[in-house]
């Protein structure tokens, strides 16, 4: 199918996140969509999906201007998009999963549909259980099935939405050979959204590429990676050089720690992490790596063995008690975990006050917010309710209400959502902090991050944490293979 | 007790809870939508008076059931139209719906408690009746208990065997993957919490002109409560359901058995029974304080205890949709 | 959009609604709404000595809906105050038919012991949600009707008058055992000091207090109330007994003040028309007391209205809870006005 988006607009506020954008998709190619977070791809590809209404601009398919009401409108023309969770039904069956949404018969034949599938899924090299719950799959299957469904529904325009973010390496494999294969022998248009250079270079023939809603520049790959880059961000943020590590004092001991939660029980966990260092921890999601982090927070009870902070013991630590004595944990939904909407930041400041009596000390508080607003850069006044500020500024503001004095920070995802110069900025705030003698540990799903970040990193798999390495001497392939559950 | 009277004795328990599973099958349609109606208090209360005010008039049965369902569909579609269009929290709106049944109830129904009217006949089914026990418990009965036989299977089929009906349920567990796939989330959740409403409605038309035939204040208080407390402990399921029906009826049997037995012992403990019974169910499947027990059992025990206890509801149950 | 003279008369539409519905009730009836109406403004404020059983109303109420701002502030649906009311009444029912002492002694010891029976009954509720899963609404539903049966059960049995057993109530308490009263009537100026108290400290814990601030954060998301370092699971627990409290003491107010004794049906459904209240004020303080005063003329009209008309008094009930419906559904213009621009799209 040859797509065509003429002059695309759409504005949200004062916002262009579209900014008449015009591209020409060829049927039996794949595409990339590169650009910062921020950059309109993602507006861009759910104009063309049906999920949000351009303010202007048209859609043509094969020649015919097209108007979607839905995204089951637009696949209905052939155009369906896989999001990055991909947007299934967790409690149900993998069939019942297929099913939905297609309109054939009332009552369901669940035998032929399930032949029907399996074999489906045979074509593309996936390997299908009908019979299997969603909630009990990995991203990458979900993946898989949401692909099936698409073309079940007749969808000769894909879209992948950053689809190898928390897939295993097989699985990633299987992916991109399916979908050279859609290209070259099914003749269907797919268009790769990324930020993963090295994957657009190795599947796509052609990348355009978006910034601050403008389409700024096209190559045709292979092409130099600098080139991209270049097209990509204005000016690159320089680099900063790390303060090398020299203490040796510990700052958190597991010593055959057992925690565990109603669907995964990790294995006895051994790991010293130093004052001062920043370790990170990479893995599929749902491998484990949430739990160790949720255990050292006191968020989690420590069945057995043990686990120090210096040389306190911390094996019945619950969450405050926690905080009280230093540790301070980030999840990774931040208006969902961590601040709470409809509450200014001051009233933020004033409940995090430590030294609260029973009088909240609004003045004090006000104050305070003021100057850790500024000091922090947030944009947004004492007076804003947390939900008005961006993602980037909700995670700088949760910065500013960390304590000043902390022995160990855990973060989950620290820079997930955020573009280049708010992650960057965020990890010179986790510096400062490391000078202090603070540890951190963190979770990350972007291995170039674990990698570029810390000094030393263990890799989860399967509830399992594997030997840890220095991140100076590894590299992306190594943690590949530990992902992959290999020691 | 000899097996004639236990047989009476299971029957009317059956009778006792048709109502109740009516009710229940209704509301777990809705919920499984997406959608708490929490005014089936005063619903039933309100359908209970009309239904029989409507038989009691034009003494015609039918009529009664239709004017109960009507009232019923009506207040569901308040508690939809001000949650799905006005965004308006559903509990709101269900607890001020459950006050406005209970004192409607009262202030139209004034001029007609304590009148004769019509009521279900017997109805004893040919053949299936002379099935040994089975048939004089579940075949000798009236319409009205058929009816909410065939519901349970009817609504379980509908829910999990049907294609609409997993179209229903993905309205309650993940309504904007529902919406990407075609799915009118809006539409659907309108149908349902008026189909559910409807059928709350037949069950509080059922207890006046059925299961406690007549009307006086207050008729079926309470039992709107219970008949949500069933559709948590039924898990959203309509079969799990109808058991939690028929047991919260066996226990009440139980209880006048034992009142009889044990007259020293004070009616107090009987009437407290159902509540506590509520509470008691409820603490069962939040599966808290039963996790908490079980923390040190093992595994082989604790999983299909738990499996078969514990319950999760709709995902999306109470929330929104957002479409963009 | 500059809101219009429309929005500024909006917030009378649902009283208008309530009042034009209610009308269309009463000629149902047969009965004048014009008669019916004027009934109830008298019955509310014909006389001395019906003001003052409306402000000997209001008391109670306004007791409980001070407790409610907390709870709702914490994001709970507290429908078990109408146990908590009642079990305020047992508590100072318990102290007046078992002590006898100095008048001022046994108040106090009366009031802190039905404090302290309605603060447990919602600390029941609170423990069965933050500790057994059980939402507030199903456990305080329960524990509403068991309390109901608890004082059936005391009335007939323990506390049964000695003449028999009738289902009404115990006996009349002593005078040294009552709220003095004032001129005669039901109305306790004693009762008025104490709820205008318990309504500023709930005002100035809102506004004011590290307490308020952790329940507003706990009500708007729990979880990050939790991380953010409120103890979730206490915090909801006590604003749960702070309101049973003040609930117990409106049950009190009840027993020494309104009636003598402790009877049948003892709150009056003051609990539930306390949810109202505060859902009509739409959980602003300040409107609590007003809407309060409002619906206990409505109530104590309708009372009048039955006597006279023979019309069930369930009328003032209907006309409330109408009231606080067409709020919902009417009273945000906003609201609707997007449903009609929704409209229009599609």
């Amino acid at each position: 199918m040859r797509v065509e988006l003429q002059n695309i607009r759409k504005h949200f506020g004062e916002v262009r996140a579209n900014d008449d954008i015009s591209l020409i998709f060829e049927p039996g190619k794949i595409y990339g969509l590169l650009g910062e977070n921020g950059a309109g791809k993602s507006t861009l590809m759910k104009i063309l999906s049906g999920f949000q209404k351009p303010d202007g601009g048209k859609i043509i398919l094969d020649g015919k201007a097209r108007r979607f009401d839905s995204p089951a409108d637009a696949l209905a023309a052939g155009v369906g998009m896989l999001y990055q969770e991909p947007l299934d039904m967790p409690p149900f069956l993998v069939l019942e999963n297929y099913l939905l949404g297609q309109r054939r018969g009332f009552a369901v034949n669940a035998r032929q549909a399930a032949k029907d599938l399996r074999e489906l899924g045979k074509k593309y090299g996936f390997d299908i259980q009908p019979e299997e719950h969603i909630r009990d799959l990995s991203l990458g299957e979900r993946q898989q099935l949401e692909l099936l469904r698409l073309l079940a529904g007749g969808a000769q325009l894909l879209i992948l939405d950053e689809p190898t973010t928390g897939i295993s390496t097989e699985q990633k494999v299987l992916l991109f050979d399916s979908m050279r294969k859609l290209a070259k022998d099914e003749g269907k248009t797919l268009i790769l959204v990324s930020h993963k250079l090295d994957e657009v270079q190795d599947l796509c023939s052609q990348v355009f590429v978006l910034r601050k809603g403008k389409l700024v520049g096209e190559a045709k790959l292979p092409c130099p990676n600098e080139l991209l880059v270049n097209l990509m961000f204005e000016k690159l943020p320089p680099r900063r050089e790390r303060a090398s590590r020299e203490q040796k004092q510990v700052a958190l001991e597991l010593k055959d720690a057992v925690v565990a939660t109603p669907r995964l029980e990790l294995q006895p966990l051994n790991l010293t992490v130093y004052a001062g260092e920043v370790f990170g921890l990479a893995g599929l999601e749902g491998s484990g790596q949430e739990i160790l982090l949720k255990a050292c927070a006191g968020l989690l009870p420590i069945r057995s063995g043990s686990m120090q902070l210096g040389h306190q013991p911390l094996d019945q630590l619950d969450y405050h008690a926690a905080r009280a004595g230093g540790i301070s944990y980030m999840a990774a939904g931040r208006v969902e975990e961590g601040l709470v909407a409809g509450l200014t930041l001051t009233e933020h400041m004033a409940l995090v006050d430590q030294e609260a009596g029973f009088f909240v000390d609004w003045a004090g508080s006000r104050a305070r917010t003021k100057e850790r607003v500024q000091h922090f850069q947030v944009v947004g006044t004492s007076e804003s309710t947390v939900e008005q500020l961006s993602g980037g500024n909700q995670q700088r503001f949760l910065f500013a209400m960390l304590p000043s004095s902390l022995k160990l920070i855990l973060l989950e995802h620290p820079t997930r959502g955020l573009d280049i110069r708010s992650t960057d900025w965020i990890w010179q705030q986790l510096d400062e902090r490391r000078k202090d003698g603070t540890a951190i540990l963190f979770i990350s799903a972007d291995l170039d991050e674990v990698v570029e970040r810390s000094d030393r990193i263990a890799v989860f798999s399967g509830g399992r944490m594997s030997r840890v390495v220095d991140a100076a001497k590894t590299n992306a392939e190594e943690l590949g293979h530990l992902i992959g559950g290999e020691q | 007790m000899d097996n004639g009277q236990l047989i009476a004795v299971l029957a009317s328990i059956l009778l006792q809870a048709s109502p109740l599973i009516i009710a229940v099958c209704g509301e777990t349609l809705t919920e499984r939508a997406g959608i708490v109606n929490l005014s089936l208090d005063g619903t039933m209360l309100l359908s209970a008076m009309t239904g029989f005010v409507a038989a009691h008039l034009t003494d015609n049965l039918m009529l009664g059931f239709a004017a109960g369902a009507a009232v019923g569909a009506f207040f569901a579609l308040i508690v939809a139209f001000s949650s799905i269009q006005l965004k308006q929290s559903q509990v709101a709106t269900g607890f001020v719906l459950t006050l406005l049944g209970d004192s409607l109830s009262a202030f139209l129904g004034q001029e007609y408690t304590r009148l004769p009217g019509p009521s279900v006949p017997h109805f004893a089914i040919p053949i299936l009746k002379d099935i040994p026990i089975l048939g004089p418990i579940i075949f000798n009965q009236d319409g009205l208990v058929y009816f909410a036989i065939l519901l349970i299977f009817a609504t379980s089929w509908w829910l999990f065997r049907s294609r609409p009906g997993l179209e229903l349920r993905s309205a309650g567990e993940r309504p904007e993957a529902a919406f990407a796939r075609g799915v009118n989330v809006r539409r659907l959740r309108y149908l349902y919490t008026v189909i559910g409403g409807a059928l709350v409605g037949i069950a509080g038309a059922a207890y006046s002109l059925d299961v406690k035939i007549g009307w006086s204040e207050g008729h079926t208080r309470g039992l709107g409560w219970i008949a949500l407390a069933i559709v948590i402990f039924g898990g959203w399921s309509p079969v799990r359901g109808a058991i939690g029906a028929l047991l919260f009826g066996a226990t009440k049997a139980a209880a006048t058995v034992l009142q009889r037995a044990f007259p020293e012992v004070s009616v107090v403990a009987f009437n407290a029974l159902p509540w506590l019974l509520m509470i008691g169910v409820l603490l069962l499947v939040s599966n808290k304080i039963v996790g908490r027990l079980l923390v040190n059992a093992p595994p082989a025990l604790k999983r299909p205890l738990q499996r078969m206890l514990q319950v999760a509801p709709p995902a999306a149950l109470g929330t929104e949709l957002k479409n963009e | 959009m500059r809101p219009g003279w429309l929005d500024r008369i909006w917030p009378l539409l649902p009283v208008l609604a309530a009042l034009a519905f209610t009308s269309v009730l009463l000629l149902l009836f047969k009965a004048s709404p014009v008669v019916a109406f004027s009934a109830m403004l008298e019955g509310a404020f014909g006389s001395s000595e019906r003001i003052l059983n409306v402000i000997a109303f209001w008391i109670p109420l306004l007791l409980c809906a001070a407790g409610l701002l907390i709870t709702f502030q914490a994001g709970l649906w507290n429908i078990g105050i109408e146990g908590q009311i009642i079990l305020g009444s047992i508590g100072a029912t318990w102290v007046a038919l078992s002590l006898e002492l100095a008048a001022p002694l046994q108040i106090t010891l009366e009031i802190l012991a039905a404090m302290a029976g309605g603060a447990l009954w919602a600390g029941i509720a609170g423990w069965l949600k933050t500790r057994g899963g059980v939402h507030e609404i199903f456990g305080g539903l329960a524990l509403n009707n068991l309390a109901i049966i608890l004082t059936n059960y005391l009335i007939s049995g323990p506390w049964q008058p000695p003449e028999g057993g009738s289902f009404r109530g115990t006996v009349p308490f002593g005078e040294h055992a009552l709220l003095p009263l004032f001129d005669g009537s039901r109305f306790s100026p004693l009762a008025l000091i104490l709820a205008g108290t318990a309504f500023s400290i709930v005002m100035i814990a809102l506004r004011n207090s590290t307490w308020g601030l952790k329940l507003k954060a706990l009500g708007r998301n729990s979880r990050s109330a939790f991380l953010l370092g409120v103890s979730s699971n206490r915090e909801a627990v006590l604003a749960m007994m702070f309101c049973g409290a003040l609930a117990g003491l409106g049950g009190a107010v009840r027993v020494l003040s309104w009636f003598d004794s402790l009877r049948q049906s003892i709150s009056g459904g003051i609990g539930y028309l306390a949810l109202l209240v505060v859902m009509l004020a739409a959980y602003r303080v300040l409107w609590v007391p007003f809407v309060a005063f409002f619906f206990s003329a409505v109530l104590n009209g309708a009372i009048v209205l039955q006597l006279r008309t023979q019309l069930h008094s369930s009328l003032g009930d209907i006309l409330t809870g109408v009231m606080v419906l067409f709020v919902l559904l009417l009273g945000d213009p906003i609201r609707l006005r997007g449903l009609r621009r929704a409209k229009d799209d599609g």
